[in-house]
């Protein structure tokens, strides 16, 4: 059984929430109170040997972790490389985000809260908080985007069987941006008993810090099973697909101090960077403050948020995650703008290559091993973070 | 305190009038691009005593649905801070000035964008007194920004709701000058309806609490009844979303607008 969460990186949260620039607690007071008691308690409750017990017990019997790390020998002939995947798409589920939501109901329980309050962007967050609300009990309010609800119709009807109501989110892009602000909205209308389950490393501080350390599972295991396969902990490079960020956060984990391993992130440029239906972060965004804390946002000039566009619902965000917004202005990390022709294609080829079809997100961090111009002897580590079968209707659209 | 805010028109505002007085929201850009300055003169005109203009932002989490659609259909009118500052840029001139008190209230966002500083300059130039950022963390505020707003003589006006400790409020009054503005309940804007016990209660606590600066009470205030009540437990109230759905219905002419005013004093 697993024991920590914790190691101490020099890409670790400050005191105030902020991880260099960017990060902190951008909230109205109607929420103060209620990101204040998490602030307070969640290192404590995480640490408390009760909490880890039930954590990782839950991971092992209800999850399914450790989740494989696959070798792809077909992949890595066509890519170059010896090409390893992290299975997450085997967790219950069907994606990483189960890791999160584990972790933060049974902090939600132990702050006594009686009410789940999420959003979600492919659906695949708002099915593992569903799942999670069913397994405790709790009432579970998840919105949507109304666009989202319509292209990711199977994982609405996953959270409705789960027993979840699913709330559509009608303003803006009606998408996860707009999605967001409705879950905000109904916790600042539920401040007591309601605990509003963030899916990414993103929201204001503790947030960021708090889902990164429940996906750090992901890059832990890395290491253990890496070392078992090749004797090195270490890959070349470990590569993820950020739209808030949170699986490439726990793929990144436990490798932010090892400055030989590169870290590489796959953005969504959706028709093209340029195309001005994007959803590609870094290349079109600025510092700014959204959903909470300051990172790198796709806005205009006045600083109004541009509405982002990606054929993937999970990557359709304007901004990242505060750590991911460090990790680019450090320089720590490489990032790459994937267009969807460059997903889908990815998607299909590692559909046929090694009979596993990801999710369009995953296959976002899959298109960059294109453009990596990799060595024979790199290793290099994917996080496939979630399985395809919700995106079938999109794929068989280009079949 | 500086120099300047004691000649704030908020500060000297209080130091006269305690009671009952009447701040109203609406939303700079809306109905139309070129309303703002035609909705403040009417608002002065029908005796409110403290204006404030919303500056739209695209992602308003703490707005309700008709403040966020006053803010979008703004945003497509074209509103921004720099139009926004140069409507107002002559308000405070000329034979027939504006002179009630006026705040902005937006999101920090398109204020970090504008930048802090040259915000305030701006602020200052045409004649703002304080501004209201929901988003804007009270000890960053304290820590960056405390020195720049003082300069120009800016008045940050900061909230608390019922959920807000005793010891914040304590902390929020030490470092507030014009006023607190008190949200109502736990909710966003134009969701509440009418004052329930708990609110009243809530209202009686802080009136109890003897802070050294005046309250007034937001969110849910929409009527004479509502703002009758707030007057009773703190030195007045808020109207916001109550009067932009009259400005969608009835329209921005001064007889509009006195006649909404008229309808809250009663």
């Amino acid at each position: 059984m697993q024991t920590t969460l914790e190691p101490k990186t020099s890409f670790e949260v400050s005191n105030k929430g902020f991880y260099g620039h960017f990060g902190g607690a951008f909230i109205p007071e109607m929420l103060y109170p209620n990101v204040e008691e998490l602030r307070q308690n969640y290192l404590t409750i995480i640490a408390d040997p009760a909490f880890q017990a039930e954590f990782w017990q839950l991971l092992e019997d209800y999850v399914g972790r450790p989740t494989p790390l696959f070798l792809a020998k077909r992949l890595s002939d066509k890519v170059g490389g010896t090409v390893y995947l992290k299975r997450e798409d085997l967790c219950h589920t069907g994606a990483h985000k189960v890791n999160n939501t584990i972790g933060q109901i049974l902090v939600a329980q132990r702050l006594g809260k009686k009410r789940i309050v999420a959003e979600t962007g492919a659906g695949q967050h708002g099915v593992a908080t569903a799942t999670v609300c069913a397994l405790m009990g709790l009432e579970c309010i998840v919105y949507m985007g109304s666009i989202d609800m319509e292209r990711q119709k199977p994982n609405v009807d996953r959270m409705r069987m789960l027993g979840a109501t699913v709330v559509p989110a009608t303003s803006g892009s009606q998408t996860l941006k707009d999605a967001t602000n409705e879950a905000m909205r109904h916790w600042i209308n539920n401040p007591v008993d309601t605990h509003y389950i963030i899916g990414s490393v993103v929201g204001p501080h503790p947030y960021p810090d708090m889902v990164a350390r429940f996906q750090s599972v992901i890059s832990q295991e890395v290491k253990k099973q890496l070392l078992a396969k090749t004797g090195n902990e270490n890959p070349n490079y470990v590569v993820a697909c950020v739209g808030g960020g949170s699986n490439a956060a726990g793929a990144f984990y436990h490798y932010l101090n090892e400055p030989s391993v590169r870290l590489v992130a796959a953005e969504a440029a959706g028709q093209g960077v340029t195309s001005g239906h994007s959803a590609a972060t870094t290349a079109l965004g600025k510092p700014g403050v959204l959903h909470g804390s300051r990172t790198i946002l796709m806005q205009t000039e006045d600083g109004q948020v541009i509405e982002p566009y990606s054929i993937s619902a999970g990557l359709d965000y304007p901004g990242i995650g505060p750590l991911h917004a460090h990790l680019f202005e450090s320089g720590r990390g490489d990032f790459y703008a994937i267009t969807d022709d460059e997903a889908l294609q990815a998607g299909f080829q590692l559909s046929k290559l090694e009979g596993i079809i990801p999710a369009l997100e995953s296959a976002h961090a899959l298109a960059a091993l294109e453009k990596m111009n990799l060595k024979s002897d790199d290793v290099v580590v994917v996080c496939l973070s979630g399985r395809g079968d919700k995106d079938l209707s999109t794929y068989s659209k280009y079949l | 305190m500086t120099q300047e805010l004691t000649q704030n028109r908020i500060t000297n505002l209080f130091t006269h009038k305690s009671e009952r007085l009447l701040n109203v929201y609406f939303t700079a850009g809306f109905p139309n691009l070129d309303d703002t300055v035609t909705i403040l003169r009417g608002l002065q005109a029908a005796g409110v005593d403290i204006v404030e203009i919303g500056m739209p932002y695209s992602d308003p989490v703490a707005d309700g649905e008709t403040i966020q659609q006053s803010n979008d259909k703004a945003l497509n009118n074209g509103m921004s801070l720099k139009t926004l500052f140069a409507q107002l840029a002559d308000c405070r001139k000329g034979a027939d000035p504006v002179n009630v008190p006026i705040l902005l209230m937006g999101y920090i966002n398109p204020v970090l964008q504008f930048g802090i500083e040259n915000f305030c300059k701006k602020c200052q130039e045409v004649g703002v007194d304080g501004v209201i950022l929901p988003d804007l963390p009270l000890d960053l505020f304290l820590d960056e920004y405390a020195s720049i707003f003082n300069e120009y003589g800016i008045l940050n006006v900061n909230l608390i709701t019922p959920q807000t400790s005793e010891a914040r409020i304590r902390h929020i009054d030490a470092e507030s000058d014009g006023f607190i503005y008190m949200v109502s309940s736990a909710s966003i804007t134009g969701s509440v309806k009418g004052v329930s016990d708990t609110m009243q209660a809530y209202f009686e606590r802080i009136a109890a609490m003897n802070l050294r600066n005046p309250r007034l009470i937001g969110f849910g205030i929409n009527n004479h009844e509502t703002f009758d009540t707030a007057s009773k437990y703190a030195n007045g109230a808020i109207v916001g979303s109550a009067f932009i759905r009259h400005l969608t219905e009835q329209g921005t002419s001064p007889e509009s607008i006195q006649a909404f005013v008229q309808t809250i004093r009663a």
